[in-house]
């Protein structure tokens, strides 16, 4: 196992990074100094101090427990969308690849979506739902399907060509199995790199919103938020934006990390070379 | 074919080594042999025995950074691996011409043919762009393309496989070079097409006297169209004589363990004959010949030394590298005579 | 077309095929003239008897690929009809048809692409028998066992990827998997074209030892002559879409009647530097699949041409011939 490791040092730092930030947010409830909603007028806009390691916002809140607590609605929000995304791309784009008829009427609703910027599209579905962590995974997943629809479908086309999947098809196995079999397993790689570009886009995007106040309500901390709110007091409080954005960072550096890796370790042939 | 004329390319103890992960790769691992004018030397061998290397190590077209060469390759009095590169730019294509296996991927698919040929002209022999479009055309006839002149016009893809073939060879003789070194010329074609080509080679050849390397795995297209046999496994030639002293008589365990598995020589045995076990990876040959673990005449020597050329002919040159010579020539060849045509 | 039957009437045989056709309609634009269809294969007929290798030869562009999975109806014919053990196969049910791959297997060309990457060799070998046999898992792997050591490969390679292999060994997977339910006939699409030499000559002994141990029959798709001669009962030669000759193995390579399989025969260079090749060479290209030329689709470049040839196709029909089985020639002066 450990040279197994060795050998794939993107994933094991990836991996390693996001289970911290992970492990982060999970012990939020313990990590957490202070009530992250926790309003103290007289302690406002103070630097990073042994009390406050993050310092305080303009509302006297703590930015290390804010920050804690928020980790979870970026890292809920980008598993959330990636596995959705991903699904119902997977789904979609199969269909379009395999169903003649179907080829058509899918790509044209996708090019539709995909002709409305992404972000610009979550602020309109925003705009007509009621704000909750719910509503802004839905709101996100919906531009980013379209890239993974176009993904696994060009895959479908060239795997059906595949010399194998003919193969599979004369010693009998049925179009179920041929897709779970054959066709699946042989997307799997540049899907999983696909879902963590979406998952690190999602974490963006919702530190976009919540950024325009259109994101996750305002009470509940948000990275993105957070730095909305900073962004008045940048001259004075440079930390409110600062850790909030350094955590931020991090965890879409990791997320690609580790995509880059699983696709490497994923593949039978590149892992023999390696 | 003058006997005692000088050599017209003198390969000596060519080496071409890959530095890799794994080890250091010998794709040719001390090859020689001599090119006269106006003789087809055949270079036999299967998938992986170097003789691709060894056609693009004389032309120095295998990036250096990864490989290193050692030996020499003479040409004319001086060593074509200490050329600088603008010297060699004047000797491809010019005085040593090669012809590829897939002549789709060697062409140039957004430029017309006349234009590929037209280039190496006007690069080699300093003629204006008319007369080298006239020359191109000129070529293309030469090598039985018919309308060559409307043929010049036409991009790669709108020709057959065949003629593709054809325009590559009028590229390669363009600048009527010395030598031509073809790389497995026929593979990629059809049989009655390949018949074409190897005429035609014939052909040119005896009109424009230039020396040709054959690099075959075939060894129907060896016995049709070649002067010379030298014959590669691993890297090492392994066996050199006259076509006809190779066919009747081959000496060395692979060579026969070769002919012996072909189905074309052996048309009245029920089963070929296997050569059991793999070729050995590039990165693990060391001492001793690389056939041994799969030669039945194998002896302890033939493990711990590795076995150098010697000449097994009463008259003339038969070079074997083999210890076991004796024995293996001995025993009844599993290759029934071919039969007479009918 | 109907062949004579033999003299000694043999049973039924196993695959008849009657007027097997597949064109490929070019897409049409808008607004631009239809293009003529592809014509792959026009008309072919042939029978299989069991346990038998008829082979399928020809050049790039003949048919005979499109032929041989036509039958297997990986691509679905144009018309014609593909009798197998008496069942016809042309217009089966996907379903009904999927049956049928019991008794139809095949092996291709390109030993690599014919094999998923994802699945280790175990599982490919296995899938057959997951699809039409309810073994437990242990039943199953020790028939994987079985058959690898029927291919000559070593059961620990069960285990391995299809990259970790060499292309002769990789080719023994795909015959395994083609062996597994135990077919009646096996279509083998140039199998040994992609391997060297040496290990050209393993996979014919083995395709050759298989077939006498199991009985089943090959139709062979293949473009190298030699090969051809070692395996095969019997021979068919295919231009631009149609059968112009077919005959026992011998026949055809002694005394072959067609003037294109004499060309062909011709053309395959011979090794022994002794022999002057008695070659006629072709002149030009063939004509595309597309455009065929009419009546015989040979006349262009036949140096027995004459005027009946450009107006009307010969029929394959009989010749007098010596042995048991039959010899078809489709000339009208041969």
């Amino acid at each position: 196992m450990p040279r197994w490791l060795r050998k794939h040092p993107t994933l094991v730092v990836g991996g390693v990074l996001l289970l911290v930030m992970v492990l982060i947010s999970l012990a939020a409830p313990w990590l957490a100094t202070h009530d992250p909603q926790d309003i103290d007028p007289l302690a406002r806009m103070k630097p990073p101090s042994a009390e406050h390691f993050f310092g305080t916002d303009a509302m006297g809140r703590d930015v290390f427990s804010r920050a804690v607590w928020g980790g979870r609605v970026s890292l809920i929000v980008g598993l959330s969308v990636a596995l959705l995304a991903t699904v119902g791309g997977v789904v979609l784009g199969l269909v379009a690849g395999f169903v003649r008829w179907a080829d058509n009427i899918i790509m044209r609703l996708m090019d539709g979506l995909m002709a409305i910027p992404g972000i610009l599209l979550a602020i309109a579905l925003m705009a007509v739902t009621r704000a909750s962590l719910t509503t802004v995974i839905v709101a996100i997943t919906i531009p980013e399907i379209p890239r993974v629809v176009r993904l696994v479908r060009s895959m479908a086309l060239s795997l059906r060509e595949q010399l194998f999947v003919e193969a599979a098809h004369a010693v009998g196995t049925r179009l179920p199995a041929v897709l779970s079999r054959h066709v699946l397993p042989n997307m799997l790689a540049p899907l999983i790199v696909q879902a963590t570009f979406v998952a690190a886009s999602a974490v963006l995007i919702e530190a976009s919103l919540s950024f325009l106040g259109v994101g996750v309500p305002a009470q509940t901390p948000s990275w993105g938020n957070m730095m909305a709110e900073g962004r008045n007091f940048v001259a004075v409080g440079f930390h409110i934006i600062l850790y909030p954005g350094i955590l931020l960072a991090i965890t879409v550096l990791s997320i690609n990390l580790l995509g880059d890796g699983l696709r490497d370790a994923l593949d039978p042939r590149l892992a023999r070379q390696l | 074919m003058d006997k005692n004329a000088p050599a017209l390319l003198e390969v000596d103890q060519l080496r071409t080594h890959f530095d890799t992960l794994n080890g250091t790769v010998r794709s040719v691992d001390g090859v020689s042999f001599t090119l006269q004018a106006g003789e087809t030397l055949g270079v036999v061998g299967e998938s992986g025995c170097g003789k691709s290397v060894t056609a693009l190590s004389v032309l120095r077209l295998v990036p250096t950074p990864p490989a290193r060469h050692g030996g020499e390759v003479r040409y004319r009095g001086s060593n074509l691996l200490a050329l600088s590169e603008k010297a060699m730019r004047q000797i491809r294509g010019n005085r040593i011409s090669m012809i590829f296996q897939e002549p789709m991927t060697s062409l140039n698919p957004v430029m017309t043919v006349g234009r590929q040929i037209a280039e190496s002209v006007q690069l080699h022999q300093k003629v204006g762009r008319k007369a080298a479009m006239a020359h191109a055309v000129e070529m293309l006839r030469l090598v039985q393309i018919p309308e060559p002149e409307r043929r010049a016009g036409e991009y790669p893809h709108q020709l057959s496989g065949g003629m593709r073939q054809r325009v590559m060879i009028a590229l390669a003789l363009a600048c009527k070079p010395e030598v031509l070194i073809a790389d497995e010329p026929t593979t990629a074609l059809d049989v009655t097409i390949q018949a074409q080509i190897i005429d035609l080679l014939k052909r040119l050849q005896r009109e424009m006297g230039m020396g040709v390397i054959m690099i075959t795995h075939d060894l129907g297209v060896v016995a049709e169209s070649c002067d010379r046999v030298v014959v590669m496994y691993a890297g090492r030639k392994v066996e050199e004589a006259t076509v006809g002293a190779l066919f009747e008589r081959p000496l060395h365990p692979y060579t026969r363990a070769l002919m012996a598995s072909m189905p074309a020589l052996n048309t009245r045995s029920r089963r070929l004959a296997e050569i059991p076990g793999l070729v050995p990876a590039p990165h693990e040959l060391g001492q001793g010949c690389a056939f041994a673990q799969r030669c039945e005449h194998a002896m302890p020597r033939c493990r711990a030394e590795t076995p150098v050329l010697d000449n097994h002919a009463q008259q003339g040159v038969h070079l074997v590298a083999c210890f076991a010579v004796d024995r293996a020539s001995h025993t009844p060849s599993l290759a029934a005579q071919p039969e007479a045509a009918p | 077309m109907t062949p004579q039957t033999p003299v000694a009437a043999p049973p039924t045989p196993l695959l008849q095929v009657r007027d097997l056709t597949k064109h490929y309609r070019a897409p049409r634009r808008w607004l631009s003239k239809p293009r003529p269809p592809v014509q792959a294969v026009d008309g072919v007929s042939f029978d299989l008897a069991q346990g038998e290798t008829l082979s399928l030869v020809g050049e790039s562009g003949c048919g005979k690929t499109t032929t041989a999975k036509s039958i297997m109806r990986l691509i679905e014919p144009s018309s014609g009809s593909v009798v197998l053990d008496g069942q016809e196969l042309v217009g089966l049910s996907p379903e009904a048809m999927r049956l049928h791959r019991r008794d139809l297997q095949i092996i291709f060309q390109d030993p690599y692409a014919s094999l998923n990457p994802r699945l280790t060799a175990g599982a490919i070998v296995a899938e057959p028998l997951r699809n039409f046999q309810s073994l437990s898992e242990a039943e199953r792997q020790e028939r994987v066992q079985w058959l690898f050591a029927k291919v000559g490969l070593r059961p620990e390679a069960a285990k391995k990827y299809p990259h970790e292999f060499s292309g002769g060994q990789r080719q023994r997977l795909g015959i395994a998997r083609a062996l597994a339910l135990q077919p009646k006939l096996i279509v083998c699409d140039e199998p040994v074209s992609a391997l060297d030499v040496s290990v050209q000559a393993q996979v014919v002994n083995l395709l050759m030892d298989l077939q006498e141990e199991f009985g089943m029959a090959y139709l062979f798709v293949a473009h190298d002559l030699a090969v051809v001669r070692h395996i095969s009962h019997r021979v068919a030669v295919m231009y631009l879409g149609r059968i112009v000759e077919i005959a026992d193995r011998d026949t055809l390579f002694d005394a072959p009647l067609h003037p294109y399989s004499e060309i062909l025969l011709s053309a395959v260079p011979t090794p022994d530097p002794k022999v002057t090749p008695k070659r006629i060479l072709l002149q030009g290209d063939p004509p595309s699949p597309a455009n065929p030329p009419s009546g015989c689709r040979f006349h262009t470049r036949c140096p027995l041409a004459q005027p009946l040839c450009k107006t009307q196709a010969p029929a394959l029909t009989p010749r007098a011939t010596t042995k048991g089985s039959e010899h078809l020639v489709a000339c009208h002066f041969k």
